[in-house]
């Protein structure tokens, strides 16, 4: 009696749980078409479940625990409540199972309420999800006594047996229909968005990291084609629009954001739920209780699947969209496996090729960038200007050398011209065979890119991959981090594939191989700040690091770094667009600095070095890696 | 309610030399763009196939016609034909084209051969409910204004002190439409007698410091540091006169491009 009651419950449950998961899925079935390989998809997901989800979410191990005590009990559970839906499974031994499954769920359940109710982080949304403890207990609970009751033959009365299955069925049922707005929904859409994810590479079954953009299709140019980047929300691909459902409201990339720290009007948790929110007709977001953006009150503006996305009146204010400097930190800390700057970029291609709505200083820089080919709309055959006293081999058509050294935008600028000096130094003194392009060198495209410009990126992709093309050189090196991932990581999909290197790697050679000998160690501490497009987007945190080992550096390291550095604010175009906050990202990360206590802070970065000297004194020395190579190696007579 | 014509030329960066919208003429679409129009008939008299016209149709513009005609000929007969066949109340234009003779009389001559007035350097327009003129703000030298009441319909050349263009997007630039027509234009003697070389800024003598103390850091400071007594005083101007004179100063010291 209390068996059958207790399986028609369950069964219930799932199945409509099941019909609102259909229901779902037809939302973000209306975005536009992907290739996805769901077979392989489905082929790795638990793989992808277990090694790369986990790898995020252990990165707070309280989590890690509950959720595997209580997503594991939880599964285990449902799996054997199906299973004694038959009546000639009820067996004692899998009665207990069933009761050990739910006490391992009601230990978890009971951690989700501490977490929820006495920790509280601020970064966790309420509404729904404040229940979650109380569904997740009261389920457990419920069912163990009536698991337990069953394995032992059966001893409470049928009236409160009952009642248990009602109170188990309750949480079950704000469990599994959590899967259409609430809390649960991240198990169904986490995992298929894993099955689908939009860029499989990304994980340990792929190579592990994918941080370059996509190229957008420009080729076809009729009126009725789909217009370019994201314009409505029903433009995102429909495996986005299925990554965006998944968001569990954690709120680790709130915490991780840099611009939300400095109080830009920018959270991507609310983000993601802006675009979540917009694949509903009539939700204006309230039901949204979580921080949103700093400075914007929830329902500000009209929201719909037909609705423009970004507008001072629409779901997404433009400074919104602009304060994002492509730090990747969100997606870095994302335990949905959510690609935040994809849909940034996707966005912002729509505002700027489709309305050219960049905000103003950018798009000016945009047009010097097309007129001249650099963002400063400078004279190219002056981009060695500060180096005539060098006398730097010119790599012309169809020459060779070993190391083509790319200079990049940091040749124009004045503190930036005195790293490369310092390179170019480091590299004649360890004999480096090297040239430079010379005025041939075009700007890589990367702020163009990042600022949604994909017309002018890929002009300037094709054109510096045909003359890069034309000549022969072992490998490309730059101090240019953004150009370092355009080279490497962007330019193959246009035919451009070389071997670049950071300035960093081929430093750290150098001293390792004998080439450039450390006589005058520096012997004093030390903080470094990763720069995002060497961190994040390459992974290439360990290069830097020994290559100030190497020299003598007492390293101190920062309260964010590595790949979970914070960003300067320099990226993503975010000096251009220029949106205010409460205080400037520069300022807070060289608050990180000042509490290492180092004197020095090293960068690897011309952005970095521009954003972090801007900070007003007293603050920590900047020096660029090279500098301080530059004089730990000086020569003794 | 206006008819509008904007007359688009090419323009040439001043360091690249590549051809681009030239900085008044979009300046002049700008405005066009936000006057109360019946029709904006946007033309360009040259080669249609340059990929610069695309920038104005970037803008918003559906479509822009084009005269089609040699390098090197006249546009003044063929625009003014085309003009007087369209009759439009306010004709706009850039004060000052990039290439060509660069002279800044093409309105002129395009307002005399039509027989309107032309009404030079304007920085707004607002046009009179009646649609039969126009209240203009002219910019003058050093900041000026002057408000005149024009009666339609007049040819105005926009000064680049007027309200930017909005940036060109990719995505209209390449789905608006280009209609040739081609013209007769007579040849430009003028502009065939001219040569033309790279324009070459003056070097700037530098005030060496007092001699005996040539340091470079005083050398430096001789040519950074202002002399009292010279520049403009303003007493008491108003935020916007202040604004615009350390614009100019910054114009003339070569700091912001002109
Ligand atoms: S986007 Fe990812 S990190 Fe941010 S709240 Fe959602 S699930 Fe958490
Ligand atoms: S990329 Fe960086 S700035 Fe942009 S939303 Fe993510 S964390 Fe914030």
């Amino acid at each position: 009696m209390i068996a059958a009651a207790l399986s028609t419950v369950t069964l219930a449950v799932l199945l409509v749980g099941l019909g609102l998961a259909l229901v779902q899925a037809r939302r973000w079935r209306a975005g536009r078409a992907a290739a996805v390989d769901l077979w392989a998809g489905l082929a790795a997901l638990p793989g992808r479940y277990l090694v790369d989800v986990h790898a995020v979410v252990g990165r707070k191990p309280f989590n890690a625990r509950f959720h595997a005590l209580s997503a594991g009990g939880f599964l285990a559970a449902l799996a054997l409540l199906v299973l004694l839906a038959l009546p000639p499974l009820r067996h004692p031994i899998l009665w207990g199972l069933l009761a050990v499954a739910l006490a391992t769920m009601l230990a978890g359940g009971l951690m989700v309420g501490y977490r929820r109710r006495v920790l509280r982080p601020p970064e966790l949304s309420g509404g729904r999800f404040s229940r979650l403890p109380l569904a997740l207990t009261g389920f457990a609970a419920a069912f163990l006594l009536v698991a337990a009751d069953q394995s032992a033959g059966g001893v409470l009365p049928v009236p409160v047996g009952l009642a248990l299955v009602a109170l188990g069925g309750w949480g079950l049922a704000e469990l599994v229909f959590g899967v259409w707005k609430g809390p649960l929904k991240h198990a169904v859409h986490g995992a298929l968005h894993l099955v689908a994810h939009p860029r499989p590479a990304r994980f340990h079954d792929g190579a592990g990291r994918d941080s370059g953009l996509r190229p957008l299709e420009l080729a076809a140019g009729d009126a009725d084609s789909a217009p370019l980047g994201a314009g409505r929300v029903l433009d995102f691909a429909w495996n986005r629009l299925l990554g965006f459902d998944a968001c569990v409201q954690c709120g680790r990339c709130e915490s991780a954001c840099p611009a939300f720290a400095a109080g830009l009007p920018l959270n991507p948790k609310a983000l993601i739920q802006d675009l979540v929110a917009s694949l509903d007709e009539g939700d204006d977001g309230r039901a949204y209780a979580g921080h949103r953006h700093p400075g914007h009150p929830a329902g500000a503006g009209a929201s719909g699947p037909s609705l423009p996305l970004v507008g001072p009146r629409a779901a997404i204010h433009p400074d919104t969209l602009w304060s994002c400097t492509t730090c990747r930190a969100c997606v870095q800390e994302c335990p949905m496996m959510i690609e935040h700057v994809d849909a940034v970029i996707d966005l912002r291609r729509y505002q700027t090729l489709e309305l050219g709505a960049t905000p103003v200083k950018a798009a000016a820089v945009l047009e010097e960038l097309r007129a001249t080919d650099n963002p400063g709309g400078r004279d190219l055959a002056r981009r060695l200007d500060w180096a005539v006293d060098l006398r730097l081999p010119v790599l012309a058509d169809g020459g060779a050398c070993d190391v083509l050294l790319w200079l990049g935008d940091g040749a124009y600028d004045l503190r930036n011209q005195r790293s490369l000096r310092a390179l170019v130094l480091l590299l004649r003194r360890a004999g480096v065979d090297f040239a430079v392009l010379g005025a041939d060198e075009l700007d890589c495209g990367d702020v163009a890119r990042r600022l949604g410009d994909e017309a002018t990126f890929q002009d300037l992709a094709r054109r510096n991959v045909a003359l890069l093309n034309g000549r022969t050189f072992q490998r490309i090196v730059t101090a240019d981090p953004h150009a370092f991932h355009c080279l490497r990581n962007e330019y193959p999909a246009f035919g451009g594939r070389w071997t670049v290197l950071h300035h960093t790697a081929l430093l750290l050679e150098l001293v390792r191989s004998g080439a450039l000998p450390v006589t005058a160690p520096l012997a004093r501490a030390v903080a470094y700040h990763d720069p995002c497009y060497l961190g994040r987007y390459n992974g290439e945190t360990e290069a830097p690091r020994a290559l100030l080992d190497a020299i003598g550096a007492e390293r101190r390291e920062m309260a964010r770094s590595g790949l979970r550095s914070r960003c300067c604010g320099g990226g993503g175009g975010a000096p251009l667009t220029d949106v205010v906050g409460e205080r400037r990202i520069p300022d807070q990360r060289m608050d990180d600095a000042r509490a290492s206590g180092a004197p020095t802070l090293a960068v690897a970065c011309p952005t970095c070095t521009l954003m972090l000297e801007g900070v007003v004194e007293p603050r920590p020395a900047v020096a660029e890696i090279a500098e301080l190579v530059l004089a730990a190696t000086e020569p003794t007579p | 309610m206006v008819d509008v014509a904007i007359l688009l030329s090419v323009g040439r960066h001043p360091v690249s030399g590549r051809a681009r919208r030239a900085p008044t003429d979009a300046r002049a679409l700008e405005m066009a763009l936000g006057l109360p129009a019946v029709r904006r008939t946007a033309l360009h008299a040259g080669d249609p196939a340059s990929p610069a016209l695309r920038d104005y149709l970037g803008m918003g513009l559906d479509r822009l016609t084009v005269l089609a005609m040699a390098h090197g000929c006249d546009p003044v007969e063929p625009l003014a034909a085309h003009l007087r066949s369209l009759s439009p109340g306010i004709v706009l234009t850039g004060n000052r084209a990039e290439g060509g003779e660069d002279s800044g009389m093409l309105p002129y001559r395009v307002a005399h051969t039509l027989g309107v007035a032309i009404v030079p350097d304007v920085v707004a327009i607002t046009v009179e409910a009646g649609g039969g003129a126009a209240e203009v703000v002219q910019a003058l030298a050093r900041g000026q204004r002057r408000a005149l009441r024009v009666a339609l319909p007049f040819v105005a050349t926009i000064h680049p002190a007027a309200p930017s263009a909005r940036p060109s997007a990719f995505g209209p630039a390449r789905r608006g439409r280009i209609d040739s027509v081609p013209v007769e234009a007579p040849p430009d003697a003028f502009l065939a007698a001219c040569a033309a070389r790279p324009w070459r800024d003056r070097p700037k003598r530098l005030t060496v410091g007092a001699p005996g103390s040539g340091g470079a850091l005083d050398r430096l400071r001789a040519a950074t540091e202002a002399k009292a007594g010279q520049g403009r005083l303003l007493v008491g101007p108003s935020p916007d006169e202040a604004a615009l004179a350390i614009y100019e100063c910054l114009q003339e010291q070569g700091v912001l491009p002109r």
